[in-house]
């Protein structure tokens, strides 16, 4: 049975989308099996971040309404074998997702896959809510600015109240996925550090990933900044927090910090 | 001119930080179950009230909050003549 996850946000533009390909295609380099779910109905971007927007033929909302198997929607990653993208529908909006379809979708590829990912819309309507509803594990993608922290918090809260594990009574295990980061900015005292964010939203970091032009790099060529440039900044940091995901106790270095970034580890500011 | 500016510009980050401290305290408070740092925060500052005029400005509140202990600190500058009102 595989492993559900949402990357969330609240704010637009924050990176979750570039996350969700990044995060899926680290995961599979491994020959795991992985699904990035774009549930941004209407808006979709995550097939144009993965360099698949030409092979879209049926989508999540065709899949869900009966028009297409879950199989002829599935596109499989020319890169990595293992990696596959269900694209969201462009011309429907986010109505046409219904709970018990997207109770079925996910069921289905949770049978199928080691890893299913699913890309949140931003806002705090339909769209994100379904999203989240049946995931096992959130990634909070953060930038380190008032507004994003703060609809970050409103999203762990929707988090905390209406997925399916916390009406069961159970925990939903939270991540900080902390992007954009600019440590010179941060250094001078204009962007908030690392552990102020941390200290306000209280949830474990997962992962700082720089400001880079890599990331714009990558999604100009369609492809995750993983399987791009793998050496470049971003892709590290997404790579090893793609090993912390896997359950690896890896510490996360703040970038532009020399030293003592070996206490930081993983889970430390667990809420 | 400009490296004078740089060099004299206050850092905003800690700004940032207050501001959400205080505002994310307040809306988790109004969202989910009632919060008991907030509830003292504007107790308090009713109460202050009641006996001076207080002047925004000169009002600061700060809270830190931890896993296991949160911390509400609440500095009010009082002038020379803060009794009047209350006359």
């Amino acid at each position: 049975m595989g492993k559900v996850i949402v990357v969330t946000s609240g704010k637009g533009g924050v990176g979750k989308t570039t996350s969700s390909a990044a995060l899926g295609a680290a995961l599979a380099r491994n020959g795991e099996k992985v699904v990035v779910v774009d549930f941004d109905v209407g808006l979709r971007n995550l097939d144009l971040v993965m360099g698949a927007e030409r092979r879209v033929v049926y989508d999540l909302v065709n899949v869900i309404q009966g028009e297409a198997k879950l199989t002829q929607a599935l596109i499989r990653d020319k890169r990595l074998e293992t990696l596959y993208l269900l694209p969201a529908s462009q011309t429907r909006d986010k109505d046409n997702l219904t709970a018990e379809g997207v109770e079925k979708v996910i069921g289905a590829l949770k049978q199928a896959f080691d890893w299913v990912i699913c890309d949140s819309p931003a806002g705090i309507e339909r769209g994100a809510t379904l999203a989240m509803r049946h995931a096992d594990v959130a990634i909070v993608v953060t930038n380190p600015e008032v507004s994003s922290v703060r609809d970050s918090d409103r999203i762990i809260g929707l988090l905390d109240s209406k997925t399916l594990k916390a009406e069961s009574g159970e925990r939903m295990e939270k991540h900080l996925l902390l992007t954009r980061y600019d440590p010179l900015r941060a250094e001078r005292g204009d962007m908030l550090k690392v552990d102020d964010v941390l200290e306000i939203l209280s949830i474990p970091l997962l992962g700082i990933v720089p400001e880079s032009m890599d990331v714009l790099r990558a999604s100009n060529v369609g492809s995750p900044v993983t399987l791009a440039d793998e050496r470049s900044a971003p892709a590290v940091a997404y790579f090893e927090a793609a090993r912390r995901l896997r359950g690896e106790a890896l510490p996360v270095a703040v970038p532009g910090e020399k030293r003592g970034f070996f206490g930081k580890f993983f889970g430390r500011k667990a809420a | 001119m400009n490296l004078l500016r740089l060099f004299s510009r206050s850092q905003s980050a800690p700004a940032a930080r207050e501001r959400l401290q205080v505002l994310l305290a307040h809306e988790r408070a109004s969202v989910g179950d009632s919060d008991l740092v907030t509830k003292l925060r504007d107790e308090i500052l009713r109460a202050i009230s009641k006996h001076m005029q207080v002047d925004d400005e000169k009002v600061s509140v700060r809270m830190e909050r931890g896993a296991k202990v949160s911390t509400l600190a609440v500095d009010i500058e009082i002038p020379f003549d803060a009794g009047k009102k209350a006359a």
